[in-house]
């Protein structure tokens, strides 16, 4: 494990590209601080973001994890290109020569993927807790550490979108088709979904789609805007009742596992079948 | 004698072409072979095969005694295929640091071997900058790195100039005499002859002979003579008992030993029959003329 881990950290270190991208990642992950330094300070109008309860406990972590899979782009990036280049500079093929199993080939990049999902959850648990203990209204143990379900869905979705990348990266074979490609796939979910709401009953489109690989993804961490209470309080102003599920479901998260074993095992599919 | 390597009945299909059929032959330790044949004869297939990097569709293969899987034998050998693949940036170092994590040895080789073929002053600089012979070069360092039971270098010369083919060949012949077994794929005949004990001659992915050169090449050689009076030295030659066939071509007399004879003794009969030669040498049938008659007969 650590030697397949340390086999791809040599590969992907060493490259300037990836690095700088991996780098630039954490650093923006970091930069969430920063929303809390948002202030409008116009004469009458004080708005200070920090104080409008996003940073309140447990919502932060909802809010916070939500935010930073924004960011995943810039990973995904890195991975589609580990995997491509290797095709591309043919360095598959004398890995495999080298020694290398197929299987252990997959599996390097696999533990990659999850380690960079383990240490994303790292950085923003600490962002999140150091923001929410500086400005939150709630800092009772019991609370601080309640909805850390948001946590896990985030690195589940990290891990799910990242087995996608890698799985495009072998199946496309170069690095800019593939993230074409994750455009595209982008593009045809919203199609599909558009195609069956409008065809379908609101129901049955829902159920459907939840099984889209991105979308499913989307779903693990809902939108929390509509959840903050000064959102809740100009809806009910202007009539809207706004009554949403936030939470995260067991069957969500099972939805996302099974594509991501799904991503891994195609590209070792694929790998085998292939002559190099 | 302990084997290397063993092939039973490999068969490779690529849609309807059939790069090799039905191929067995195997590899003993401390011998160096070539596998001769022209180009897209399956050379390179079968060995993509025994490296884990192109499926089989028939037939079976094992590395030593058969017990361990082939990505774990591979650690035990080292091979270069057509053109030499590292990160290209990456430098030499750190290249051959991640070939030592793949094939699980320690890195303290990877000085010695970089010295071995020359590379050492430039081990910092990235592969991208490199001449072709030193990429190739440096694929021999990264084959080399874990001592290999065998070394498997297909085509090491392809591309190079004059001087980098020299260079690959010197340290071909510096690791053969270390008594390390080496599989040589080539098209080059005059190459494998230089280095090789045995040899396997592929065409159209058939095995047509596989065995030592020196019995591929077991005649008794043949001379090739002239003198004033031709004629006269054609006619005795024909009544000779030592000699099979003869043929005349720009004044010269090619003729082919069917039994042992040497080239004084030659000259001394000669002499003896008034005949004065004004040539004469006795020469072996080198592998390209053997390779050219095994490989004519199976033409169509």
């Amino acid at each position: 494990m650590l030697r397949l881990l340390q086999i791809e950290f040599i590969k992907l270190w060493n490259n300037k590209a990836s690095r700088f991208l991996i780098v630039s990642y954490f650093v923006l992950l970091t930069f969430i601080a920063l929303i809390a330094a948002i202030k409008f300070d116009i004469g009458p109008v004080k708005f200070h973001l920090a104080e409008q309860g996003i940073f309140n406990f447990p919502y932060i972590w909802h809010f916070n994890s939500f935010i930073a899979a924004w960011f995943k782009l810039f990973l995904a990036i890195v991975i589609v290109s580990m995997v491509a280049n290797e095709y591309s500079n043919k360095t598959l093929k004398q890995n495999l020569i080298d020694g290398l199993s197929k299987k252990e080939f997959v599996l390097s990049k696999f533990i990659t993927v999850v380690v960079f999902a383990g240490i994303s959850v790292l950085f923003l648990f600490i962002v999140s807790l150091i923001l929410g203990l500086v400005y939150s209204d709630y800092n009772e143990i019991g609370i601080i550490f309640s909805d850390l379900e948001y946590l896990f869905a985030f690195f589940i979705k990290l891990v799910g979108f990242f087995s996608f990348c890698l799985f495009l990266g072998m199946l496309v074979r170069r690095s800019a088709f593939a993230l074409g490609f994750l455009i595209i796939w982008q593009v045809i979910e919203g199609i599909a979904t558009g195609l069956l709401y409008w065809k379908t009953s609101n129901s049955f489109a829902e159920t459907v789609t939840s099984f889209f690989p991105l979308n499913s993804m989307a779903n693990l961490i809902k939108e929390p805007f509509t959840r903050l209470s000064a959102v809740k309080s100009v809806a009910n102003q202007i009539g809207e009742e706004l009554t949403k599920d936030y939470a995260v479901h067991w069957y969500e998260i099972l939805i996302v596992c099974a594509w991501t074993f799904l991503f891994i095992y195609l590209s070792y599919a694929l790998l085998k079948k292939r002559d190099l | 004698m302990e084997k290397i390597l063993t092939i039973n009945n490999l068969t490779k299909k690529f849609g309807h072409v059939t790069a090799v059929k039905d191929l067995s032959f195997s590899i003993e330790k401390g011998n160096v072979y070539g596998i001769l044949g022209p180009n897209g004869s399956g050379k390179s297939t079968t060995l993509g095969i025994v490296l884990n990097v192109v499926n089989r569709t028939a037939g079976d293969f094992h590395w030593f005694d058969g017990n361990t899987t082939t990505h774990d034998a591979l650690k035990k050998v080292g091979a270069i295929i057509e053109r030499p693949n590292f990160y290209p940036y990456m430098t030499a170092v750190q290249n051959l640091s991640l070939v030592c994590k793949i094939k699980d040895v320690p890195r303290e080789k990877i000085e010695e071997k970089l010295e071995l073929v020359g590379l050492l002053e430039r081990k910092n600089s990235t592969f991208r900058t490199y001449s072709l012979g030193m990429k190739q070069r440096l694929a021999i360092a990264s084959a080399l790195l874990n001592d290999p039971e065998i070394l498997i270098l297909d085509e090491p010369t392809n591309g190079l100039d004059p001087q980098g083919i020299h260079q690959i060949r010197q340290i071909i012949k510096k690791i053969a005499a270390n008594g390390t077994t080496i599989l040589l794929a080539s098209h080059l005949l005059d190459e494998v002859e230089k280095v090789c004990s045995h040899v396997v001659i592929l065409r159209k992915g058939r095995k047509l002979y596989s065995g030592r050169v020196d019995e591929m090449i077991a005649s008794h050689g043949f001379f090739e003579v002239s003198a004033g009076d031709n004629e006269k030295l054609e006619a005795f030659l024909q009544q000779h008992k030592a000699f099979g066939k003869i043929s005349q071509e720009n004044g010269i007399i090619t003729a082919f030993l069917s039994e042992p004879l040497d080239a004084s003794e030659l000259n001394r009969l000669l002499f003896e029959q008034g005949i004065a030669l004004s040539h004469l040498s006795k020469r072996k049938e080198s592998l390209e003329d053997m390779f050219l008659e095994v490989t004519k007969d199976q033409s169509n």
